[in-house]
């Protein structure tokens, strides 16, 4: 499949596909393996094009492409095949693996938190383990309280992951490319509702660094930062604020882990208010490390408190009411900004 | 066969029940009354009709993500249960839970289950209540084939062999999990084999033969009421749908669509029972349109029903907190 070499509009699964694809074409050293993310192992023909390509078909074609001993299909088995990404990090590959949920972390804590993550501090520096864990955050697809969570800040927590997580197609692309290459073990996080997303994503080769946030909007009465899909909300919460004489300045905030603080509190600085929208829980979750982190950097900038929208302390409920209920959007936040906004300064 | 009069009319409502359930849930599905994943149990319905029907009353079981047909099988009431699908208040779960979530303990039905290998450690769970409290109640554990290469499978498994735990391992092999063969993810054939490595028994039986199923059953939950520790029970099925609904089921070879097509556990059933006369065709269709009324008025019952208020959000997390 030839890749475009000029910009044009796709999805962030096709974004996806297309930073994968080109890693692959670039370094045999790639493998990628997951649940069905070729699909039909065994099955004749079905390399061709009926493969499921991953359950979201984010993968869809790879198969085809580069065969089934780079593209690998598993067992549901999540111990021994995240484990063994992170093994084949540690003695010569660059995996890339797909945890379908990220709920299913529990069937392969161990991997993460206390091999991958914590190898090459343990033998002195003298491992790297360059392994790239793809998988779905997020609610909205009513998918309930096992497949609809938001687990970046419990990735996080661990020293030795990066975290990351887009909020459009270009930056899929050129975060993936980036994780791909990074030495380090990077947990790449998708948005369940976001995969047919579109934007303009330049063609070729595209990188965009991990821990630098974005200036979605710039502006000068109140910071929004979001992440992944809270980012958008953020967006579409600024247009709606601007409509009112609000001018508001969006981060997106794009990698959690390394957290790019310098950005925040140039803008903190700027503003004098920050909201964070966060579809996480909220004990110890991102938007409290935040405002901890701008508590203890940026005090003397704040001219009202930090406000926070995020998930509730709850499991993700399945009724539609529920859900919505549950989740940040664009409304919930616009009405977070008037609050913050209507602190005397 | 020692099933009486009775027993058979029940184990036929049972698999009816089930049968139009999922159809009724596919046809609602396909409109867009039903949010979320739904997995259906068309096709299995012998397994868990047979297994719950040698289970009494206080026995547990643990379900999977494909969990419709073991709550009918296990007495859960149709109406709550379609309600929960739909995420309405009056679901068995206040519409918290749905589809992958269904549950009801006060049926001995610990749960529909999200996770792929989350049920087995729970049922040594019930089983060790059982031995500590004594009640003689035995949990049968179904899963799929895809489930088995789940470590918390073979740790169960031991783990109740070690323990000399009341639990019945029922692998439900269709052959598939999601879109990739059990033929590919799993190192042997019979599923059964690995009883031999939890020095357990194991037994393969055919999973559209809801007599065979049944009288498996009734020899696992006997060495388990007795003391005398676990059992796997391996049933060999086809899933007659797509994984999920929307699944275009391209993987699927003629050879499984063609064999999958001529299971049919409920017209196997009919056969047998009025060959030997024990019913008539006109009674078993009686028991078919009370089957199609009742799940006809569950769909009523759960579009009706209302939503659920939104403080449900943040009630039943804890017992009490802070
Ligand atoms: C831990 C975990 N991994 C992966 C999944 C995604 N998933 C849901 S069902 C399924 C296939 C299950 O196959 P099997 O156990 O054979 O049951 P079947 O669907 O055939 O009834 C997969 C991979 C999951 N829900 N949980
Ligand atoms: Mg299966």
């Amino acid at each position: 499949m030839a890749v475009a070499t000029a910009a044009r509009t796709i999805t962030i699964a096709e974004a996806l596909n297309e930073s994968i694809r080109l890693e692959m074409r670039a370094d045999p050293k790639i493998v990628i393996m997951g649940e069905d993310i070729a699909g039909g192992a065994q099955v004749e023909h079905l390399e061709d094009d009926e493969a499921w390509g991953g359950v979201m078909g984010v993968t869809k074609g790879l198969v085809h492409e580069f065969g089934r001993e780079r593209v690998l299909d598993t067992p549901i088995s999540e111990a021994a095949f995240i484990g063994a990404a992170v093994g084949a990090a540690a003695t010569g590959l660059r995996p890339i693996a797909e945890l379908m949920f990220c709920g299913f972390l529990g069937s392969c804590l161990d991997s993460l938190l206390n091999q991958g993550s914590k190898l090459r501090y343990m033998f002195g520096g003298k491992a790297m383990v360059p392994v790239t864990i793809r998988t779905m955050i997020g609610g909205g697809f009513r998918a309930a309280a096992q497949h609809a969570q938001t687990l970046y800040p419990m990735f996080a927590n661990i020293p030795g992951l990066k975290v990351v997580a887009p909020s459009n197609a270009a930056d899929a692309k050129g975060l993936l490319t980036a994780s791909i290459r990074d030495d380090d073990p990077v947990i790449f996080c998708e948005h369940i509702t976001m995969y047919t997303m579109k934007g303009e994503v330049p063609g070729g080769e595209h990188i965009v660094p991990i821990g630098k946030a974005a200036i979605a909007r710039p502006g000068s009465d109140v910071t929004l930062l979001g992440v992944s899909l809270t980012a958008v909300h953020a967006l579409k919460a600024a247009e709606s604020l601007a409509e009112e004489g609000i001018d508001a300045e969006v981060i997106d905030l794009r990698t959690v882990s390394p957290l790019d603080e310098e950005t925040i509190l140039a803008s903190v600085q700027k503003t004098g208010r920050l909201v964070i929208v966060d579809e996480a829980n909220p004990l110890c979750g991102l938007a409290s490390h935040i405002a901890g982190m701008v508590a203890s950097r940026g005090f003397h900038w704040l001219r009202a408190p930090v406000g926070m929208v995020t998930a509730p302390h709850s499991p993700v409920p399945f009724s539609p009411v529920l859900e919505d209920a549950y989740l940040p959007n664009p409304e919930k936040v616009v009405a977070a900004v008037k609050e913050t906004c209507a602190h005397a300064s | 066969m020692n099933l009486s009069q009775d027993e058979l009319r029940s184990m036929y409502r049972t698999m009816v029940s089930i049968r139009n359930f999922e159809e009724t849930v596919k046809q609602a599905f396909a409109k867009g009354h039903i949010p979320g994943f739904v997995h259906l149990y068309v096709g299995e319905e012998a397994i868990a009709t047979g297994v719950c029907t040698a289970l009494r009353a206080s026995d547990t079981i643990t379900s999977t993500h494909r969990g419709h047909g073991h709550c009918i099988a296990k007495g859960c009431d149709m109406n709550s249960m379609m309600a929960e699908i739909y995420g309405k208040a009056t679901g068995l779960c206040k519409g918290k839970g749905g589809s992958m979530h269904i549950a009801d303990v006060g049926k001995g039905m610990l749960g529909a289950n999200g996770i792929v290998g989350g049920g087995p450690p729970l049922a040594c769970g019930a089983g060790l209540t059982s031995v500590v409290t004594g009640s003689g109640d035995v949990c049968a554990c179904f899963f799929g084939d895809g489930a088995c290469e789940q470590g918390t499978f073979h740790e169960s498994a031991n783990l109740a062999a070690i323990w000399n735990l009341p639990v019945i391992f029922v692998a439900e092999n269709n052959g598939y999990a999601q879109s990739t063969p059990a033929t590919y993810h799993c190192a042997i054939e019979n599923i059964a084999e690995r009883a031999a490595s939890y020095g357990i028994p194991g037994a393969v039986v055919d999973g559209s033969d809801v007599f065979a199923v049944h009288e498996a059953a009734v020899e696992a939950v006997k060495r388990a009421r007795a003391g005398q520790g676990p059992s796997l029970l391996e049933c060999k099925t086809y899933r007659h749908h797509g994984h999920f609904e929307g699944d275009q089921q391209t993987y699927k070879d003629d050879l499984y669509k063609s064999v999958s097509q001529g299971k049919d556990s409920i017209r196997d059933f009919r056969a047998l029972v009025t060959q030997h006369g024990w019913f008539t065709a006109e009674e078993l269709d009686a028991i078919d349109r009370e089957a199609e009324q009742a799940v006809e008025e569950a769909l009523a019952f759960a579009e009706s029903s209302p939503v659920p208020q939104v403080e449900e959000v943040t009630s039943d997390v804890y017992v009490s907190y802070p």
